[in-house]
């Protein structure tokens, strides 16, 4: 194991940049694109229904026949990858996001009319605040996931640390197998147990617990 | 006496019901008044009272604050000038009971030292000490104590109306009496107008220097809680008086 890292380390840290990387851009843009989505339907019962309904279709397409159906269009490589991460995450962010917002007790939301506050001094002083652990659960599970659905990315050239999983895999290389695993579950779990700790926080914070 | 809020011909019919929530209703207050509307649930008395701050807005008829009507005003100022409590009381779980108290000041930028004046100065008034509370959150108070940072709440920049939606009604009986005893003892001290819906016609006489009874929409009566026992308007009137005094 150490022989190897001595040997490849560079091989390895660069696919763990490229995996984190990867994890940043879809991140980035899946967190912007839900919380315009969001903002855009929350008013609307019906349509935000029928759009968590649409994701949540979109969801269950596999990985890998998402990757193929797209390759025609948007070619090979990590724009195609980006994408299809993005399109999983919106139904975990949306989903949560609403979920968040809907939390708030519409007595809190009544007052803070009934006291001045316009939409947006409601949304950012109130309800965001309030909803922030959900939301936050929501940032949590698309990270996990696409940490998980990211190394299948390889498949199509976008990098990452599925290049060394499937690498060991089809050269039968135990070693290089167990780093690829090590360095994706090991990834998967810190970013799990720091972002626990974020939401234990923001729920102490707001005096939930 | 100056007249500080005048229904003209008010009707509210929500959309797709069959019936006006509110059916004709016209009115004044005077200044200083502490005006309760009683009634049963779907008696509009709520709905009533929503429409001067404009969480509804009128289908027909004006409403005059002070002689302005209040759809010609933009609602966040309006709101602003007017106290307005709720039975679920509403404070803010994320914040402190100093800055629920301060969350109208800061929209209209007071500077810090006058907020933290006007803080203690309204925890004071509703007896709470400043220094035991003022850095406490909501959920480490009693219900009680809730209602009453709610009142503070409300007259944070002395507005000149004030609406309270049921503050009491989810509150035990021991502690309810006194905190109408505080309001009575507040408006007494801050004369403003206050508008106080309640479903209690115990709560509504014993508060209200004139009590506005509705039902179905429309005022049954609206007078002195004197006039109201000596001369009923009608058997509505009649039968409510009758369930208070059963109900002691």
């Amino acid at each position: 194991m150490l022989a190897y890292w001595v040997r490849y380390h560079e091989k390895l840290t660069t696919a763990l940049l490229q995996h984190l990387r990867l994890l940043g851009i879809v991140l980035a843009i899946s967190i912007v694109i839900a919380a315009v989505l969001t903002l855009l339907i929350s008013s609307n019962r019906r349509l935000s229904n029928a759009v968590v309904g649409l994701f949540s279709a979109l969801y269950s397409v596999p990985s890998l026949a998402f990757f193929a159906l797209l390759i025609p269009i948007t070619g090979i490589g990590l724009d195609t990858a980006v994408i299809v991460l993005v399109i999983y995450n919106q139904y975990l962010l949306v989903r949560n996001f609403l979920a968040g917002l809907d939390s708030v007790d519409p007595a809190l939301i009544e007052a803070a009319r009934g006291m001045g506050m316009t939409p947006v001094q409601i949304l950012l002083r109130i309800k965001l605040p309030l909803a922030f652990p959900v939301i936050m659960a929501g940032i949590h599970l698309a990270v996990i996931s696409t940490i998980g659905i990211g190394t299948i990315a390889s498949v199509i050239d976008a990098g990452g640390l599925g290049v060394i999983l499937f690498d060991g895999l089809r050269t039968q290389k135990i070693v290089k197998l167990l780093w690829g695993t090590v360095l994706s579950a090991g990834l998967a779990i810190s970013a799990n147990a720091l972002l626990s700790g974020i939401e234990h926080l923001a729920r102490k914070r707001l005096h939930f617990s | 006496m100056t007249v500080a809020i005048e229904f003209q011909d008010v009707t509210k019919r929500f959309p797709k019901a069959s019936y006006d929530a509110v059916d004709h209703v016209s009115l004044t207050v005077d200044a200083g008044e502490l005006i309760t509307i009683v009634g049963t649930s779907g008696s509009g008395k709520t709905t009533l009272m929503k429409m001067v701050n404009r969480l509804y807005e009128p289908t027909s008829g004006r409403i005059l604050l002070d002689g302005v009507d209040v759809m010609s005003v933009d609602p966040v100022k309006l709101r602003h000038g007017i106290g307005y409590v709720i039975q679920q009381i509403g404070l803010f779980p994320h914040m402190t009971i100093a800055e629920n108290i301060a969350v109208v000041p800061k929209i209209l930028k007071w500077d810090k030292a006058r907020i933290t004046a006007r803080v203690e100065q309204l925890l004071t008034m509703v007896r709470l000490d400043p220094a035991e509370f003022a850095k406490r959150y909501p959920a480490e108070l009693s219900g009680g104590q809730q209602q009453r940072v709610g009142l503070a709440r409300a007259m944070a920049v002395d507005p000149a109306y004030m609406l309270l939606d049921e503050p009491f009604g989810a509150i035990d009986a021991i502690t309810r009496a006194g905190l109408q005893d505080e309001l009575l003892r507040i408006h007494a001290e801050h004369a403003r107008t206050y508008l106080f819906v309640t479903h209690d016609i115990r709560e509504a006489f014993k508060l209200g220097n004139r009590v506005l009874i509705m039902h179905d929409g429309r005022v049954q009566q609206f007078a002195t809680p004197a006039e109201i026992e000596r001369q009923p308007a009608n058997d509505f009137v009649v039968e409510l008086l009758q369930t208070a005094e059963e109900s002691i």
